[in-house]
């Protein structure tokens, strides 16, 4: 049998990082029981930033600038949180992505455990040989009500791996699920919140039950001994759970890696695969790796390192990521991007942002995949594409070859920050981004820090949220600039 | 080569309404009180007029659409009304309309009436609207000061202009334009401010503070034209003809294509060009007399100012700290107070802008009248700097 294994993998945390003091202070009249967990950061995503995004961004960090992204045979999204419950979300990460439209594209979700479900199916259709490279997205950004543990104890964050039959820098051993209608917390289908049970029940009937039988499956299964496993991944916000449960199945407790919860929080569906990438960044070759997950049951995927781990590099891994956080001290901020208090937006964010669906179609290569045109005759970029060249000599008809923008080099040509108009997180920062092989566009910007724009500046293309009509549910996408 | 508008019209008679935060009027009145002066300043009755063009921007807060409330509002005489709409830049495009129907014998009388109603909006400044399904998809949902200040950022990196140096010009400017609007009873605006206010307000747009922007007014003008033989025919003399009407119109090359710096108006310089040439003006920091800039905000008269090749490219920080537009300088600008502080009222700007530099050449600007002007220049843009229309009419004595 072929072996298929992990090619390359890659994590993103969005750039905020909520300091949990300042929530739990805020909230102590209210909870004095959460100052407790009033210690460290969470992850926080912009206002502009949700599930669809977040896997766009750790997406393209995985494949890289090149425009020939062909070899992606299927892609697997997984969240609890879609932006959207009716309209393919992986379709929408397809096309920002510009992968080729026979791309397979599925939706995992209804779960916490839909990360590693998705990774297992992506397994699947590289072992079958249906897909010689499998793309697995998962991210979340979950709501919490305000005063909530879960406020304090979630993050938002997204990760990205390719699951492939060659250049495989961690083999597939086994992997095995067990679904358990086990309800430790639900959210219906128009809520915005989950509905939690009791903590303790959910530790001792939960985890301490079903993720044993769950590892125990999988080790007798395929014959392995739990001491051969030199790093243990289980993401649970309870402490020292995964330490009771490695003891129970026989693997060394000094062998549960750090959850990242001290710096990032409990990312959802996102988690056991971020964890696997921060230890996949940090281990040797001939290292078994379990990873497990919690939700509806569980899943368990065992890998082992191969020596082309000391190839993974990421330019910006996992330990990067958590160093270059900026801290947020404005609980408010958290609030207002997410909606979870009504704030004034003035009558300005009162226009009706009802998207025409048909123009999103027919520019639908452009908006979603930032794809300008290249005249075939005089070399001129430009964005939008269009009929007649904009190159001011040479007016060419049909001419136009479609272009790719979004990994390519720009900088700020012109900026502004406005106070005046409508933003979620004010000013507005907006100009013109020229890129320097040619093209323009007056584009918003995005993660700005105070002083970090002037023209000539470098900036980046992010793919992100522009804009949500509240009144019919649509969230709007393209891309922004960002300083860099 | 076509042979241009150059004294092939006059300006028979103008109106100009009150601009300003006019609650308690509504659109048809703020048309009626423009017409009725242009009316009586022509000398002739209602059933004189020919054609009819109507400027009107915004219509979903303002009249409607079409010509009918124009028509209605003035109960003309069931004669065409042709609404236009071409951004901040209408009124000159109603203006062009009316000229062009004279010129060319289709009309013997005309006019041209610009409205704008924008304080039923709710708030302050201009509303904000979608333009179009694509372009909300993909730009800014920005703010017209937000794009104008973009030009400070490109004009400074291009010129080597510091911040503070560059917030001190555009001080200047709108410092200036109080100072004239405190002279003007129509205007919108009429007290002066100092520099250290202007630098110390509210930022509005960076490097744009409150100051910086004009007032968003409601108001109405209007010009009734016809040609030079018939204006001396009902008994007028001092005609003020026009020697230029020029508008360029962006196609997408400062937007798409990397050729534009961001630092100047591409439309300005051309439609500039072209109106020299139409009114045989072949130095015009020599003999334009005055201009009306479209000084929506300060930056923009800063950087129109080389547009339109009265000062040196590079050149209007200095001219303008100089004092070179002042009243007292050698090309007052926005001597009315300019739509910094005559007000905007989009429709009609065009048309104010015309009416100033009408009174003037004519010797009726009471406190503000120049000595001795005999060109008039006025520049009206739409849009921003990165996609825009822009008209140049130039009038003076015949």
């Amino acid at each position: 049998m072929t072996e298929v294994g992990i090619s390359s993998i890659v994590g993103y945390i969005p750039k905020l990082r909520l300091l949990r003091k300042s929530v739990a202070e805020s909230n102590a009249w209210l909870a004095p029981n959460l100052m407790g967990k009033g210690k460290g950061t969470r992850s926080m995503a912009n206002w502009d930033e949700d599930s669809v995004t977040m896997s766009v961004e750790a997406a393209r960090r995985l494949l890289g600038p090149e425009d020939d992204r062909s070899h992606v045979d299927n892609l697997f999204l997984a969240s609890t949180t879609m932006p959207f419950a009716d309209r393919l979300n992986s379709g929408i990460v397809r096309a920002a992505l510009t992968l080729e439209e026979t791309t397979q594209c599925t939706d995992i979700s209804s779960t916490l455990k839909c990360g590693t479900t998705a990774l297992i199916n992506a397994i699947s259709s590289v072992q079958s040989a249906k897909s010689s490279y499998s793309l697995v997205l998962a991210a979340d950004k979950r709501k919490s009500r305000v005063g909530s543990s879960q406020e304090l104890d979630f993050g938002d964050a997204s990760a990205a791996i390719a699951v492939s039959n060659k250049d495989i820098i961690a083999r597939v051993i086994a992997t095995s699920s067990i679904s358990v209608d086990f309800v430790d917390h639900f959210r219906g289908p128009n809520e915005e919140f989950d509905y939690n049970w009791e903590e303790r029940w959910i530790r001792d009937e939960g985890y301490l039950k079903i993720i044993p039988k769950l590892i125990n499956n999988l080790l007798e299964e395929n014959d392995i001994n739990a001491s051969e496993i030199s790093k243990f991944i289980l993401p649970c916000i309870f402490p020292r759970v995964p330490q009771t449960i490695s003891k129970i199945c026989g693997i060394d407790p000094e062998n549960v890696v750090d959850n990242l919860a001290l710096n990032v929080g409990d990312t959802g569906s996102t988690h056991p695969l971020l964890m696997l990438t921060n230890v996949l960044e940090n281990s040797n070759p001939n290292e078994k790796i379990l990873v497990c997950s919690f939700g509806g049951g569980g899943d368990a995927i065992l890998l082992e390192t191969t020596d082309l781990i000391k190839n993974l590099k990421n330019d910006e891994s996992v330990a990067n990521l958590l160093d270059n956080g900026v801290e947020e001290t404005n609980y408010m901020k958290y609030l207002t991007f997410n909606d979870l208090v009504k704030w004034e937006k003035g009558m300005r964010g009162e226009i009706d942002r009802k998207t025409a669906l048909t123009t999103l179609y027919r520019h639908n290569d452009a908006i979603i995949g930032l794809v300008g045109g290249k005249c075939e005759k005089t070399g001129t970029i430009q964005f939008p594409a269009s009929r007649i060249s904009v190159s001011p000599n040479s007016p060419d008809i049909d001419t136009q070859e479609p272009y790719k923008l979004a990994e390519k080099k720009a900088n700020i040509l012109s900026w502004s920050a406005d106070y005046l108009s409508f933003s979620v997180n004010p000013p507005n920062y907006y100009g013109i981004v020229s890129f320097k092989e040619g093209g323009r566009i007056m584009m918003d910007f995005t993660d700005v820090g105070e002083g970090e724009i002037e023209s000539g500046k470098d900036v980046k293309m992010v793919f992100r949220v522009k804009a949500i009509d509240e009144a019919r549910g649509f969230t709007r996408y393209f891309w922004k600039a960002v300083p860099i | 080569m076509a042979s241009g508008i150059k004294d092939k019209v006059a300006i028979l008679g103008m109106g100009c309404s009150k601009f300003g935060e006019r609650w308690d009027v509504s659109p048809d009145d703020l048309m009626v009180e423009a017409y009725i002066e242009a009316l009586d300043d022509a000398g002739i009755e209602p059933n004189q007029l020919d054609a009819a063009w109507f400027s009107h921007h915004i219509d979903d807060i303002g009249a409607g659409k079409g010509g009918t409330p124009m028509s209605i509002a003035l109960r003309l005489p069931n004669i065409s009304v042709t609404r236009v709409e071409n951004y901040c830049a209408s009124g000159s495009e109603a203006f062009r309309g009316a000229v062009y129907a004279v010129a060319a014998g289709a009309a013997d009388i005309a006019i041209a009436l610009g409205m704008e109603k924008l304080k039923d909006t709710g708030y302050g400044g201009l509303p904000a609207t979608n333009y179009g399904t694509f372009g909300p998809q993909i730009g800014p949902s920005g703010s017209a000061p937000g794009n104008f200040a973009q030009l400070a950022s490109a004009y400074r990196a291009k010129h080597g202009v510091s911040a503070e140096d560059m917030k001190r010009a555009i001080a200047h400017v709108s410092v200036k334009s109080h100072a004239n609007g405190a002279k003007n009873p129509k205007a919108h605006l009429q007290k002066e401010v100092t520099e250290e206010q202007v630098l110390n307000a509210p930022m509005i747009a960076e490097p744009l503070g409150l100051f910086d922007c004009c007032g968003v007014s409601d108001g109405a003008a209007a010009a009734i034209v016809t040609t030079p033989e018939i204006a001396k025919s009902l008994g007028k003399d001092n005609l003020i003809s026009v020697k230029a009407l020029q508008l360029s119109v962006s196609n997408g090359l400062e937007s798409h294509h990397n050729t534009w710096d961001g630092s100047y108006f591409h439309t300005v310089r051309i439609a500039a060009k072209k109106a020299y040439a139409e009114a045989g003006i072949t130095n015009p920091r020599e003999e334009v007399s005055m201009m009306e800039v479209h000084d929506c905000f300060s930056v923009t008269e800063l950087v129109t100012m080389e547009d339109l090749f009265i000062s040196e490219e590079g050149q209007a920080v200095k001219d303008v700290m100089d004092g070179f537009y002042d009243a007292d300088g050698q090309v007052p600008c926005q001597i009315d107070g300019g739509l910094k502080c005559f007000g905007h009222p989009i429709g009609a700007s065009g048309l104010r802008m015309l009416y100033e530099m009408y009174l003037q050449l004519q010797g009726r600007a009471d406190k503000r009248q120049l000595k001795n002007p005999s060109i008039g220049l006025t520049h009206n843009l739409g849009g921003q700097p990165a996609n825009n229309v822009c008209s140049v009419a130039i009038i003076g004595s015949l």
